[in-house]
């Protein structure tokens, strides 16, 4: 399982690409998306997912119900 | 000063501690203390007065320092920075309109080869360019490879313009040793309070080493970090000046105390700027009815602080991407397209010449000066007034009433006429009022001055302004502001002891906001 960012709420600042650990983020049509492949929710990485906690909309970056939630590997 | 500084016990208690710190900053600067008073002699002033040579040559082209370069030198403001890492309640991201005018908006982002073009492209069309600033619309420094590639860019190719960078100083410590290598010579940081119990009404979060804080807690990390990046760079000998938001109710009063926290850690300039809130921009401060100052409120905070140190009254609270002198905006010539067809050749002794053009007029202007502080010696008298001023630069009395975008604003006494302020009285963009509602738009927007010195002015807004209580003046169109405003100023003692007039205090006036439309 995956974040998605809300493509109608992004200011395209590009704040959330910098930060993600996975390199999961890219910009694509003037907005940013989040590769859900790669995206991690951060777990193994920080206490909390970073695209979510650098964003400046709130509700912004949130989980994507399409997936599974990630699991870290045991 | 003949002034009294207001100020609360604690800080009369620890004046003398204060005064030794200051005393090292100032040393430490090559800034001269005076006497009992413990202001530095370094900073706005219109010329280079008592400020050491080294200190003079730093600032006295920089039109976002010195009062007086505004009228002379232009700045531009490149958008490669467009991430942030705090949350303020004072902005909005989202918003941006290209009529719109305040810090955190622009209308495209640039990578740093884009705005080294872009530089050479302006510097090559404006020979008065001499600055760029990194300024946001996010953080520079939570951009740091952009900022920082930018700077090297434009250092190799244009050695000649200063650069400079404004932050909110959360990682300002872990680039200091950076922004001295690029030789950044202008750091501005905004600090808007120094108690973080202030600190959590104006930021909702900061971001700090991958996890968001909220509350105090938040403002604990960005006040002791933004005093921490202070004190690293005046211990290197880069100025730093400081930028605040005077917030009504939240952090008017504490604005004295911040004062004095970033005074004694060297800061050689502090901008209190008036809040922007109107609620189309959507921010916090704007949705929730929150109030920006008056211009008396403003101008009663800025006089108590300045007994302590340097203030700036000249700020236009510019775009992230302006371009041009302060209060004009070009950046619509230079957008990435045109810039990227423009054939660039940039001509540095094209530009010393300009420059050195530039350097005789403000000689004369400040002779004109001198010769007409003169006629006020030996005069006294208590009476401050304060008057507008319609110019398009120069240091000349040059524009038309009706044409006037912004009138500056000159206090007179027998101490001679000194800058405090600007005040805009151009249009809302969104709504706006008609051509009918503007002569009323700019009397409430000059409404504390006794007079408006203008180049020209019809009988209409003549009669309505005499009718306000405000002198229209245009005997003095196209000569120097400050002679003539003292000149008109004696006049009116005179006429003041005479009995011809009475003296009488005048109101407030409003401060506007919005967007900065240009005038077809």
């Amino acid at each position: 399982m995956a974040f998605k960012i809300i493509a109608s709420q992004c200011t395209n600042c590009t704040a959330c690409e910098a930060e993600c650990p996975n390199l999961a983020i890219s910009e694509k049509g003037g907005t940013f998306i989040i590769d859900p492949e790669k995206c991690t929710e951060c777990i193994g990485h920080f206490d909390s997912p970073q695209c979510e906690a650098v964003c400046p909309v709130d509700d912004t970056c949130v989980i994507d119900q399409n997936f599974p939630r990630y699991q870290a590997a045991q | 000063m003949d002034t009294p500084v207001q100020h609360d016990g604690a800080q009369v208690e620890s004046s003398v501690d204060l005064e030794a710190i200051m005393q090292q900053a100032a040393e430490h600067k090559g800034c001269g203390t005076d006497g009992g008073n413990s202001k530095p002699s370094c900073g706005s002033s219109a010329g280079q007065g008592d400020m050491p040579t080294e200190i003079w040559e730093k600032v006295k082209n920089h039109p976002c320092y010195s009062e007086e370069a505004h009228h002379h030198y232009a700045r531009m403001h490149v958008a490669v920075a467009p991430a942030c890492n705090i949350q303020c309640n004072y902005c909005n991201r989202k918003y941006d309109c290209a009529n719109e005018s305040r810090p955190g908006v622009v209308s495209e982002r640039l990578t740093p080869e884009q705005a080294s073009k872009k530089v050479l492209a302006v510097a090559s069309t404006i020979p008065q360019m001499t600055v760029l600033g990194i300024a946001g619309p996010g953080d520079p420094l939570a951009n740091p490879a952009k900022t920082f590639k930018t700077f090297e860019l434009i250092s190799q190719t244009a050695p000649d313009i200063k650069l400079c960078l404004s932050t909110n100083g959360l990682t300002l410590p872990d680039h200091v040793d950076e922004i001295a290598k690029y030789n950044v010579d202008h750091v501005t940081i905004t600090i808007n309070m120094v108690d973080p119990e202030i600190g959590a009404k104006i930021y909702p979060w900061v971001f700090y080493k991958h996890q968001r804080y909220t509350g105090v807690e938040a403002a604990q990390i960005l006040t002791d970090r933004q005093l921490q990046g202070l004190e690293m760079l005046t211990e290197r000998g880069i100025l730093c000046k400081v930028n605040s938001v005077m917030i009504p109710g939240v952090n008017d009063q504490h604005l004295v105390e911040v004062n004095r926290a970033v005074k004694s850690r060297g800061a050689f300039l502090h901008n209190i700027m008036p809040l922007i809130s109107a609620p189309e921009h959507g921010t916090v401060f704007g949705l929730n009815g929150q109030r920006g100052p008056s211009a008396q409120e403003l101008k009663a905070l800025q006089d108590s602080c300045e007994g302590e140190m340097n203030m700036m009254r000249h700020c236009r609270q510019c775009r992230a991407d302006a371009v041009g002198l302060l209060g004009e905006d070009r950046s619509a010539e230079f957008t990435t397209d045109k810039i990227m067809e423009m054939e660039v050749d940039y001509d540095l002794d094209t530009r010393k010449a300009y420059q050195a053009q530039v350097e005789e007029e403000r000689v004369a202007k400040v002779a004109a000066k001198q010769e007409e502080l003169k006629a006020l010696a030996g005069e006294v008298s208590d009476i401050k007034v304060l008057a507008a001023v319609a110019t398009k630069g120069s240091g000349l009395i040059n524009e038309h009433f009706g044409h006037a975008k912004e009138f500056q604003v000159y206090e007179l006494s027998t101490d001679g006429a000194k800058f405090v302020g600007h005040r805009r009285v151009d249009l809302y963009c969104q709504g706006g009022f008609g051509d009918e509602d503007s002569l009323s738009t700019v009397i409430r927007a000059i409404n504390d001055c006794h007079a408006v010195f203008v180049s020209k002015i019809g009988g209409c807004p003549k009669s309505d302004l005499q009718a306000a209580g405000i002198d229209p003046v245009d005997r003095y169109a196209h000569e120097y502001i400050e002679k003539s405003a003292i000149t008109w100023f004696k006049n009116y003692l005179e006429r003041v002891r005479s009995g011809e007039i009475e003296h009488i205090e005048r109101g407030d006036a409003d401060i506007r906001q919005g967007a900065l439309i240009e005038v077809a």
